[in-house]
């Protein structure tokens, strides 16, 4: 059984700010990540496939179809947003690193079978790295 | 483009992943000295500047996809591993910075 991981990149703004809480919470729990105007990141995307090697193509996952379902329900889509005003479900959720690993998930299993229709490849894992240093991972099995 | 009958070229990077337990005497799993040694002989050597479809095999029978190099180092090193308490554990190999492959033996799933 293989695992292969491609690299995306998508640069995208946000603000951290919770509907339930006040403004002063607000600043206090996500400090500058709480600014009004909004901050930015050059999001980096991992996206890792599980699969068995497939005899005649001696691979296993078809990197081209990957990188359409990923560019299509994930880059295009993201790309040079306001992730807050202009992706739907940021308009109810805060936009963190641990939710958009989430929705990035959630995005690629619902096409998955449209583009993968056998039983491999599986969607094994997300990893978003914020920053350098801020890195979040979320596993397939654990999304709905 | 990866079907161009002239073959394109990678600059490859591998990581290799053993796991055991300390030894009592040295503190160490294993000796990264003789791992280097290891590498170079068998990975480096056979592959470094080569065309792997016409001087590396199998991969004269083989389509050299990065799954196929993975698990062809892992088969190398493995038989050269197995005696002492440390194991092989993961074979990653990086294409390009943007896509690489784990494999980690046939019968273990992921750790």
């Amino acid at each position: 059984m293989f695992r292969v991981t491609r690299r995306y990149e998508f640069a995208a703004s946000h603000r951290l700010h919770a509907a339930e809480l006040s403004e002063e919470e607000n600043r206090r729990l996500y400090g500058k990540c709480n600014n009004p105007y909004g901050h930015g990141h050059n999001y980096v995307v991992e996206v890792s496939v599980r699969g068995p090697l497939e005899g005649s193509t001696g691979r296993a996952v078809d990197t081209a179809a990957l990188d359409e379902l990923v560019r299509r329900e994930v880059v295009v889509p993201f790309d040079h947003k306001n992730l807050n005003r202009e992706v739907a479900v940021f308009s109810g959720v805060v936009p963190t690193s641990e939710n958009l690993g989430v929705e990035i998930c959630r995005r690629l299993k619902r096409n998955w079978k449209q583009v993968f229709p056998g039983e491999w490849p599986k969607l094994e894992r997300i990893r978003i790295g914020e920053t350098a240093r801020n890195i979040f991972e979320v596993g397939s099995d654990e999304i709905e | 483009m990866a079907a161009n009958p002239h073959g394109h070229g990678h600059n490859y990077v591998v990581e290799v992943s053993l796991e055991g337990e300390r030894d009592r005497v040295t503190g160490m799993v294993f000796d990264l000295k003789e791992l280097k040694a290891i590498l170079e002989r068998e990975i480096v050597e056979p592959y470094d500047h080569r065309f792997l479809n016409y001087e590396v095999p199998p991969f004269d029978r083989e389509v050299p996809t990065t799954e196929n190099i993975a698990l062809d180092i892992w088969r190398r090193l493995e038989r050269r591993l197995s005696g002492g308490s440390a194991k092989l554990h993961a074979v990653r190999v990086y294409e390009t910075p943007d896509l690489y492959v784990d494999y980690f033996g046939e019968t273990k799933c992921f750790a």
